[in-house]
């Protein structure tokens, strides 16, 4: 069994004052090593939430959550960070990157919560730095950097830890469509090269047929989950 | 920041003027002579009428010797008899204390000289004409000619100088010291003071050996004295026996507590300096609120948080903490240079209001630091 994520009937409720609101109702899913799965749905359908729980972010109201085995539900908020540090990479629609620091020092970020010496740390970080194609760019201050080239920074600062799955939300919605093609040619080839899992959320149909599976969210609930047949060779052809 | 900068500074330059006030003391305590007891005559009652300490000799030269030879705490003692006097040499002329004493007296006072010899025993057995000048004196009369050898006239009698006293400056009471002429005891009784009262003399200074005997030695002074001069234990004695050196650290103690009531003061400034690093921290976790739930996301734990917050608010109160003393110091200085005011920098301070700067950052920056700690990721993440 290399299942990677199990997930059973998971709920999420918020309170927003008086009103109750449902963002998960009770979403069950397993997803193996090596996947690329793309999770689409309206605004509201609860991918956010979904994703946010995957990421030890957020806890369920209900249901359970396996991560590699383990169980988030009664970790501290220590443990929790520590489990984000070593086996989850995040990649946002802002980028998220600190202004004031230089790509490199932007992707060291990670390592130096995991305690990493700082020689080892440039080392990785440059390694990650150029598996995104930016190498030579390390000094350079996201304000120097264009949207995809701060997405790719981002991109290196989610895998530096070599984490089990890498989590990106939206990641091209504050991309062209250019350099979305381009981002997504840096996830497939993560994903294939490397055997990367990912889980990225998108609205935009032509970003998600980049991934190998498709989920569909409406209203909290899984809706459709279907293997994207079109996948790898179509997008090989395109990227070419 | 300014705050800080204002408080270190404010602690810095008190403490300065303090320390300078207690060193001044000091020096004067030191001055006047270490372990010093003074028995003052007087307070004699004659046909109902009382007279203050002083003001009628009723001790005797004889008393200083018995005081010298019976208490074994004693280390010098000085009997003399004062007064004020014109000193006449050439065409100059000029009024000052005389006082008539024996060689301990510059012993006792820690009294060195300038230039000269010291009058000696053989001067005061002999009732010598001579006399030490102190600088004061020597600069009005002399000038610019060297003094010794030369005779002055006090009180119509002629005193050959042989001595001119190392200057001591002003005393506690703003005196100058300075302005002395020490004579034989024997000649001034004989000459100059006291004539009515032959034998007598106004005060002796005593000397212990340490200050853990004074009290003592002060108690077996006043029995020996109560005895030589017969005095029943319900009469009132003729003299009184004061602990000048008490007097004068009680002195140094106002002036200890006056500094630290400065410091204090001080201090709260650097309090109220702290409140305001407090708030600069509060914004800065606003401002950066995005930048903490990224951290928090790619794994930094609680207390990586914390330890940033804390250490940016360390290091700035530790920079408002240093520009502080540089403007401490400098303040102090100005302030010694126009006012002439006696300051001292102890490392003591200095080190102290750092340290304490740097605890300020500490306790007003854990506040900030928590809350930032403790923000939620995802809402931090949120944040615009």
């Amino acid at each position: 069994m290399d299942s990677l994520i199990e997930v059973k009937d998971l709920a999420k409720v918020y309170h927003l004052g008086e009103v109750e609101v449902q963002a998960l109702r009770g979403v069950t899913l397993s997803m193996k090593k090596g996947e690329f799965v793309a999770i689409m749905g309206a605004s509201g359908s609860g991918k956010s939430t979904f994703i946010n729980i995957l990421g030890f972010l957020d806890q369920p109201t209900r249901g359970q959550y396996l991560l590699e085995g383990i169980n988030g539900e009664h970790l501290s908020r220590d443990e929790l960070a520590e489990i984000r540090n070593q086996k989850i990479g995040f990649v946002f629609q802002g980028f998220n990157l600190l202004a004031r620091t230089s790509a490199l020092e932007n992707v060291e970020l990670p390592l130096i919560y995991a305690k990493v010496g700082t020689s080892k740390r440039k080392e990785l970080a440059q390694k990650a730095l150029s598996t995104v194609g930016l190498k030579g760019r390390e000094h350079h201050h996201p304000s120097q950097l264009s949207g995809g080239e701060q997405q790719r920074v981002a991109i290196a600062r989610a895998l530096v830890n070599q984490p089990s799955i890498l989590l990106a939300d939206e990641p091209t919605g504050n991309l062209d469509s250019k350099t979305s093609e381009e981002v997504m040619g840096i996830f497939q080839r993560l994903n294939q090269d490397f055997g990367i899992t990912i889980i990225m959320i998108t609205h935009e149909p032509d970003i998600a047929s980049f991934a190998k599976r498709k989920i569909l969210f409406k209203d909290g609930s899984v809706v459709s989950d279907q293997k994207n047949p079109s996948s790898p060779d179509s997008v090989k052809e395109r990227s070419n | 920041m300014l705050g800080i900068i204002i408080g270190v500074g404010a602690v810095i330059a008190m403490i300065a003027v303090g320390s300078g006030a207690q060193k001044r003391i000091s020096e004067q305590i030191a001055s006047m002579g270490s372990n010093l007891l003074m028995v003052m005559s007087g307070s004699s009652t004659s046909g109902g009428m009382r007279f203050g300490a002083g003001t009628v000799p009723t001790l005797t030269a004889d008393d200083a010797k018995a005081i010298q030879a019976e208490i074994p705490g004693v280390k010098y003692t000085a009997p003399s008899i004062n007064g004020v006097a014109q000193v006449v040499y050439g065409n100059q002329n000029w009024a000052t204390i005389i006082i008539g004493t024996t060689p301990e007296v510059l012993d006792i006072r820690d009294w060195s000289l300038a230039e000269g010899r010291p009058f000696t025993q053989q001067d005061v057995d002999g009732a010598t004409k001579v006399c030490l000048l102190g600088k004061t004196v020597a600069e009005n009369l002399f000038g610019g000619i060297d003094p010794i050898g030369q005779i002055v006239r006090i009180k119509k009698v002629p005193f050959t100088v042989i001595g001119v006293l190392a200057p001591k400056g002003q005393s506690t009471w703003g005196q100058d010291q300075d302005d002395i002429i020490f004579v034989p005891l024997s000649i001034a009784q004989k000459q100059l003071f006291g004539m009515q009262f032959p034998g007598m003399v106004r005060t002796i200074a005593v000397q212990a050996w340490g200050p853990e005997v004074m009290k003592e030695v002060e108690e077996q002074i006043t029995d020996l004295l109560r005895q030589r001069h017969r005095i029943q234990p319900s009469q009132e004695s003729d003299f009184s026996v004061r602990n000048l050196t008490e007097v004068m650290s009680s002195a140094e103690q106002s002036a200890k507590v006056m500094s630290l009531l400065l410091g204090a003061i001080a201090s709260i400034s650097l309090i109220v300096g702290g409140i305001g690093i407090m708030n600069i921290m509060l914004v800065s976790v606003t401002e950066r609120t995005r930048e903490i739930g990224i951290r928090i996301a790619v794994g930094a734990k609680g207390k990586d948080i914390l330890l940033q917050f804390l250490i940016e608010s360390l290091v700035l109160s530790l920079i408002g903490g240093i520009l502080g003393i540089g403007i401490g110091i400098a303040g102090t200085l100005v302030l010694s240079t126009f006012t002439q005011w006696p300051t001292v920098f102890s490392i003591e301070a200095i080190l102290l209001s750092f340290l304490f700067s740097g605890s300020v950052g500490v306790f007003f920056g854990f506040y900030p630091a928590r809350k930032a700690s403790l923000l939620n990721p995802i809402e931090a993440l949120r944040y615009e």
